[in-house]
Order: C-alpha cells, then sequence, then structure tokens
C-alpha cells in the first residue's frame, strides 16, 4: 500500500491533461496485454468448468450425443464401492503425508537456516527429488521397497526389525505412497527457508536474550513469523494431495493393487472416464472433486485468520 | 547464536557444529539412496541388483544395459527423449511469450478490470486440473487432433496461472517512476514493455523458463491420456509403459529412469549457478 501511494506521488510530475491521455493509452495497454490469457482462460478454464458441470448432469459415453438424467450419476456415485474406497484412501493420504510433510520440511528448514559450511550442498540435495520424475520416482521406490531382496528390507533384517512387505502388504500399501510423497519436499523447504531468512534480525536476536529455551522461540516467534508460508505450503500441500495420481498409477495400476489399498480417486476418475468411457460419471466424480477441495480451500483460509500474521498487522 | 555467546562458548560451537553436520549428512544420505541405489541398478543385471548381500557397488560395471536400451522397439528410447526435448522445450517458449505479456499486464498496468481478472486467475490457479480436464479432452478431439501434440503445447501459448503469478511478482519490483518517464518522452505502450521492462525481469524469464522445463519433463496425466502411439510418447509416458509391461527388467527399467532424470539434475546443477549469478547481477545495481 505504501508503494502505490509513492507511485501516484510520482505519477503526478505530468501535467493533468497528458496523464489523463497517458492513463486511457495505460488502460488500453493493460487491456490488451491480459487480452491472450484472458481468452486462454475463458477456453481453457472457465467454460469448461461449466461444461464439466453439465456433463455430470447427462449420461455421455463420447460415441452419441450426451443424454440429460439430472443428478443420476451422483446418486450411482452414492452406492458406488470404488468411488468410496478411493475417496477414503486419498482422503487418508492427504491427511496424513501433508501434516507429516510440512513438518519435515519446516524441520528441515530450521536446520538449513544455520548459517554454515554446505549448506548450499544440503540444500540441493534436498531439491533435487523435486526433479526426479513422478514415474521415474516410483519405479525406484518399488525395487527399493521390494520385499525380501530389496535393499531397504535386507538392511532392516540385518538391523533386527521385521520390515513389512511395503505395496504388497494391503495393510502397509498406502502408508508407502505416503512414504513415497514425503520424498520430494525440497520445494516446501525452500518456501520455509525463505521465510525463516525473512524473520529480522533484530526480532530473533531479542527472542534469544528474552528465553533461553529453544522451542520458545520456535513455537512463539518463528512459528508464527512464518505462518504465512505455513498456510500457503498447506493449502497446495491439500490441494495437490487431493489429485494424486502418477505415485498411484505407477504403484497400483487403475485397480490399486494391493486389494485396492492404493486406489485413489482420481485414478477411479481416469478409468471411468478413459477406459469405460462413461464421461458423464467421471465429470460428476470431477464436480464432487471440486467442491470438496473448494469447501476444503475455504475451511482452511478461515480458519487462517486466527493463526496466520501477516507483518503489517501487528504494527 | 549472537557474535558474544560465539565467543564465550566456542568449544561447545565445534562439538554442536559437528552434530549438526553428522545430521545432515545422516538426512542427506536416506534422500540421495534412490538416486544411488537407481544409478548403481542401471550398471547391474537383475540377478546383481537382488543380489544377497547387497551389492553397493555394481561388479562389473554394465554398459550394455545402455546399448540394450538405445536398441528396444519396446521402449524407443531416443525417439521419446526427442519428444520430452521438444515438448518442453515448446511449452518453455510459449509460456516465457505468453506470461510475460499477461504478467507485465497485472504487475505494471493500471486498467479497469484488472484486480478481478488477476483475483480469477489466482482461482485458476488453485482450481485442481482434473475439474476441467474432460470438456477440453472432448473439445480437442472434436477437433480431431488427440494423438498430437496441439492439445499439450497450444493452452499454454495463452498463458498459465502459475508462471503469470510468479512474473507478476517480478515486474512489480519495477518502479513505476521508470515507466512514467518514458511515457513522458512518448514511448508506446509496446516500447515500455519491450525496451524497458522486459529486460529487467530477463533473468526472472530465464527462471520461468527453467521451471516450465522441469515441470513439462515430469507431466504425465496430459501426455498419457492424449497420446497413443509408442514413438509419440514423452519419456515418462514411454518409462510408464514400459515398467508396466515389463515389470521384471529392472535393470532395463533403471537405465530408463536414470536417463530420464539425468537431464533435469545436470540442468538444475548448472543453472543453479546461473540463478546466483543473476541475483549478484540484479544486487549491484
Amino acid at each position: 500500500m505504501g508503494l502505490s501511494a509513492q507511485h501516484n506521488k510520482a505519477g503526478a510530475v505530468l501535467p493533468p491533461r497528458r496523464l489523463a491521455r497517458a492513463g486511457r493509452g495505460e488502460a488500453r495497454a493493460g487491456f490488451l496485454f491480459a487480452l491472450p490469457w484472458m481468452v486462454g482462460l475463458t477456453i481453457f478454464t472457465i467454460v469448461p468448468l461449466l461444461l464439466t458441470f453439465y456433463i455430470a448432469q447427462t449420461k455421455f459415453q463420447i460415441v452419441g450425443p450426451p443424454k440429460y438424467v439430472g443428478f443420476a450419476n451422483y446418486e450411482a456415485m452414492w452406492t458406488d464401492p470404488a468411488v468410496w474406497t478411493s475417496a477414503g484412501n486419498t482422503m487418508f493420504f492427504a491427511a496424513v503425508s501433508v501434516p507429516i510433510k510440512l513438518v519435515m520440511a519446516l524441520g528441515l528448514a530450521l536446520l538449513l537456516n544455520r548459517i554454515a559450511a554446505l549448506s548450499g550442498f544440503y540444500r540441493t540435495v534436498f531439491y533435487l527429488p523435486f526433479l526426479m520424475p513422478a514415474v521415474a520416482g516410483s519405479i525406484v521406490f518399488m525395487l527399493l521397497l521390494t520385499p525380501d531382496a530389496g535393499p531397504v528390507n535386507i538392511a532392516l533384517e540385518a538391523l533386527g526389525f521385521n520390515p513389512p512387505d511395503w505395496l504388497l502388504d494391503p495393510k502397509a500399501a498406502l502408508w508407502t505412497i505416503i512414504l513415497l510423497s514425503l520424498w520430494p519436499l525440497g520445494v516446501e523447504t525452500l518456501v520455509f527457508l525463505g521465510g525463516l531468512q525473512n524473520i529480522p534480525k533484530d526480532v530473533s536476536e531479542a527472542a534469544d536474550l528474552d528465553s533461553p529455551r529453544g522451542w520458545h522461540k520456535l513455537l512463539w516467534i518463528t512459528i508464527p513469523m512464518i505462518s504465512p508460508m505455513i498456510l500457503f505450503n498447506l493449502v497446495i500441500g491439500i490441494i495437490y494431495s487431493f489429485q494424486i495420481f502418477t505415485q498411484a498409477l505407477v504403484v497400483g495400476g487403475t485397480t490399486g493393487k494391493p486389494a485396492e489399498a492404493t486406489l485413489m480417486y482420481v485414478v477411479v476418475l481416469y478409468r471411468t472416464a478413459f477406459r469405460y468411457f462413461n464421461v458423464g460419471y467421471a465429470a460428476a466424480m470431477a464436480t464432487v472433486l471440486f467442491v470438496g477441495v473448494l469447501l476444503l480451500t475455504l475451511l482452511i483460509f478461515r480458519t487462517a485468520r486466527s493463526w496466520v500474521h501477516y507483518e503489517g498487522e501487528s504494527r | 547464536m549472537t557474535v558474544a555467546s560465539t565467543r564465550r562458548t566456542a568449544p561447545r560451537k565445534t562439538v554442536q557444529t559437528m552434530i549438526y553436520h553428522a545430521i545432515m549428512l545422516m538426512i542427506s544420505c536416506v534422500f540421495l539412496l534412490p538416486f544411488y541405489w537407481m544409478t548403481i541398478s542401471a550398471f547391474k543385471n537383475n540377478a546383481e541388483i537382488f543380489a544377497r548381500p547387497v551389492m553397493w557397488f555394481p561388479d562389473p560395471i554394465r554398459w550394455s544395459n545402455f546399448v540394450e536400451l538405445f536398441s528396444r522397439d519396446d521402449f524407443p528410447f531416443l525417439i521419446q527423449f526427442g519428444n520430452s526435448v521438444f515438448y518442453a522445450g515448446s511449452v518453455a517458449l510459449a509460456v516465457c511469450f505468453s506470461c510475460s505479456l499477461a504478467a507485465y499486464s497485472f504487475g505494471c498496468l493500471r486498467w479497469r478490470w484488472r484486480d478481478r481478472v488477476f483475483g480469477l486467475t489466482v482461482c485458476a490457479l488453485l482450481l485442481p486440473a482434473i475439474v476441467t480436464f474432460l470438456p477440453v479432452y472432448l473439445g480437442w478431439s472434436r477437433l480431431g487432433l488427440n494423438g498430437t501434440y496441439w492439445p499439450l503445447i497450444t493452452p499454454f501459448l495463452f498463458g498459465d496461472a502459475f508462471f503469470i503469478f510468479m512474473l507478476r511478482q517480478f515486474y512489480m519490483g519495477i518502479p513505476r517512476e521508470l515507466l512514467d518517464a518514458a511515457r513522458l518522452d512518448g514511448a508506446s505502450e509496446f516500447r515500455i514493455w519491450w525496451q524497458i521492462a522486459l529486460p529487467q525481469v530477463w533473468t526472472a524469464l530465464v527462471i520461468v523458463g527453467l521451471f516450465a522445463v522441469v515441470y513439462t519433463w515430469n507431466e504425465f496425466f496430459n501426455p498419457l491420456i492424449y497420446l497413443q502411439d509408442r514413438e509419440d510418447f514423452p519419456l515418462s509416458v514411454g518409462l510408464f509403459t514400459f515398467q508396466a509391461d515389463r515389470a521384471r527388467e529392472w535393470s532395463i527399467s533403471m537405465t530408463g529412469a536414470l536417463l530420464t532424470a539425468l537431464p533435469m539434475v545436470v540442468l538444475f546443477l548448472l543453472t543453479q549457478r546461473l540463478f546466483r549469478q543473476g541475483l549478484a547481477s540484479s544486487s549491484l545495481k
């Protein structure tokens, strides 16, 4: 806000009439520069979104015209075990993996924030998994976690543990996907690190003087100061984890092997649309996903008012 | 952590530093293990991958995996590599062009509906892609362009919410006085963008291009659905179909995974330096 006020003042060096003309030219240019994007946004986002809501109310098998059926697709979803199983798996995945990932990323960021030798190396190491294509990463994990013969289980056995069968055991498979999703946490870590480095030195040092206990500072200074980054990572993390697809498809195929334990919502949507060609039903699933993610995002933003602190507010 | 406390507790500090590095190195090893296992498995045969005790180093080093990978019909690696380069390069170019226009408008220019349109852009950013996917897919198949790269690249010619958002941050750093001064000199709005604003954000454009390359290289869902022929696949889909069909041939899978991941890793390691140079040169001014 302060910046734009300055800009207004600086703009006043132009005489009024020329200023008005320049303003009009600027407005026209602004519209024209944004025009391609507005066209793209309309064609590829807004219109398809509305069409999805419409297709969801039709029986549509790609060949032949869509037939209006009202809410029949939603009613069918209500009694479809694949929808319930996959929705349950996906919600469990999101609810477990996002908090763990954020805590791990915050821990790593706190460790990285210490000025030390090798910090560039560590940062690179934590960022690298993000560059790994999800397909390649999932395949490597499948190999690493092969029961009996994989190196992880051999190592765990040597240490005296009784390792799980990971992706072959229906009880452990979903946890294995969670484990797999924790590997690329470099982006979250870098976002937190950016927040930590923006904490003013004097605030941090004053906290050191006030309370010698490290965790006091973490709880009352550091976490509130980076709460906007926590909100950002939380919202993005939730939205993306509800859309988990690649890892689940590589590991479990379209049937969520083993025993539908890794069956995810978008995988069911995918097989409904592109294996069974039941586009109307898939659109209904997409609509439900949209409403679910929307409500959850709104809920997070609503609660965020009480725990997110922006710097300008306290002054 | 202050200067005073460093002086007082120097020996304790050394121990702390050693513990710190021990912890960090341990975590680093865990994070690097998948990379390491992928790399050594690319140089082993299947029996050696699953050998007991674990072979932590390939012996002998089997370069033959690479020869086999390049000559297989069911995994035309070199063709798919070329497809990936084409796909990622096109998207990066398209994104750099289209997003630099829209982001300039949102970041530097004042016009009536700007904040509302930008608000919509942020909403589009948060919208799960699958929600709008089906009608777009049906539209492309109506046009008969399924099986080509048109559906995969064209949308980026109009822009991308994430990259517009990212570039706008950089454009907002340009002082308005600079643009107003050019307006006072009678420069056209297009020239102001081309000759004054754009040179200020070129580092950001490179960064956006790199992000777009990495994102597209790893993109899976769209090419999986739009492309049908093995010869058209980018590497992400090619690797997936190979692994799904030939689940037992781990050494070839790992060779493929290694060569799929390697370009991005190398690109990142090279451009890390560029990022730092870009930041350093802009802070000198």
